[in-house]
């Protein structure tokens, strides 16, 4: 996570005025804490550990 | 990454690994899905789709690459293929409507927050997405290429136009109101997303 921020070194123009505005919006949700949903997400990833491969998206391994 | 069919299965340590950088990029993808669809909810739902279709394919990634940029391209093509679904309305974030940016020095007007978005919004999904990926996300113009299945240089022009299109939104105050012509801007949005969506074969994402 801490190599991520170098973002404007790339660009040789100067940044605009709203760039600020652009990496605010970004990282202010990323700084929102993480709603519950999100948790409940993440613990039921570990119990569906028992039946992974019924590829929700996937159309290649299907067993 | 090529030739391999698929590794068969992932150890219990690698799939504590995988679940620990997922779990660290989810406020990355919360971010990125919100400036492409705008609207909380949406954003949301869209992550957690994303989360669902990476685990499940999460052997077909490789550890030691980047788990962003690898759950960005989920995220996106679940987006464009959201987005033609439903007829995605470009609804903006009403959270972000009252907060103000700094003014920046020598100018009057100060940026609002909710002008920023709604001018982003007004985009076309391609210039958007490569505006968030190296302007807000700070990709490089390499990895925004690869996150989107295209060169380089057709990176680097999608982010200088959409660069000089909210320069003139916002520096002119040019922005399109969200009623009226935004059905028009919608219109052209979901006509160019026909071709974004055509266009790109995601190699990292697709086998």
């Amino acid at each position: 996570m801490a190599s991520m921020r170098k973002a404007q070194n790339n660009d040789s123009e100067k940044a605009p005025a709203w760039a600020n505005g652009l990496k605010q919006l970004y990282d202010d949700v990323v700084e929102e804490p993480l709603p519950d949903a999100f948790k409940d997400l993440l613990a039921q990833l570990d119990s569906s550990d028992a039946a992974p491969s019924d590829g929700a998206s996937t159309d290649k391994g299907g067993s | 990454m090529a030739d391999k069919p698929a590794p068969p299965e992932r150890t219990a340590s690698e799939k504590a690994d995988f679940k620990r950088e997922l779990t660290e990029v989810v406020p990355h993808l919360r971010a990125f899905a919100r400036g492409l669809c705008g609207r909380p909810d949406m954003a949301d739902d869209l992550v957690q789709e994303t989360m669902l279709k990476a685990w499940a394919a999460q052997a077909r990634f490789e550890p030691g690459t980047s788990m962003r940029a690898w759950t960005f391209v989920i995220l996106r093509n679940a987006y464009l293929t959201d987005m033609r679904r439903n007829r995605f309305r470009g609804e903006y974030d009403e959270g972000v409507a009252e907060r103000i940016l700094t003014a920046p020095a020598g100018q009057e007007e100060p940026i609002h927050l909710s002008d920023m978005h709604r001018a982003l919004l007004t985009l076309p999904p391609e210039r958007r997405e490569a505006l968030l990926l190296v302007g807000a996300g700070g990709f490089s113009y390499e990895e925004a290429a690869e996150i989107c299945g295209c060169a380089i240089g057709t990176i680097k022009s999608r982010v200088g136009r959409a660069r000089a299109t909210l320069t003139s939104m916002l520096e002119d105050g040019d922005i399109p109101q969200r009623s009226t012509k935004d059905a028009v801007a919608h219109r052209a949005i979901l006509t160019e997303l026909d071709q974004v969506a055509a266009g790109n074969g995601i190699a990292a994402a697709k086998s």
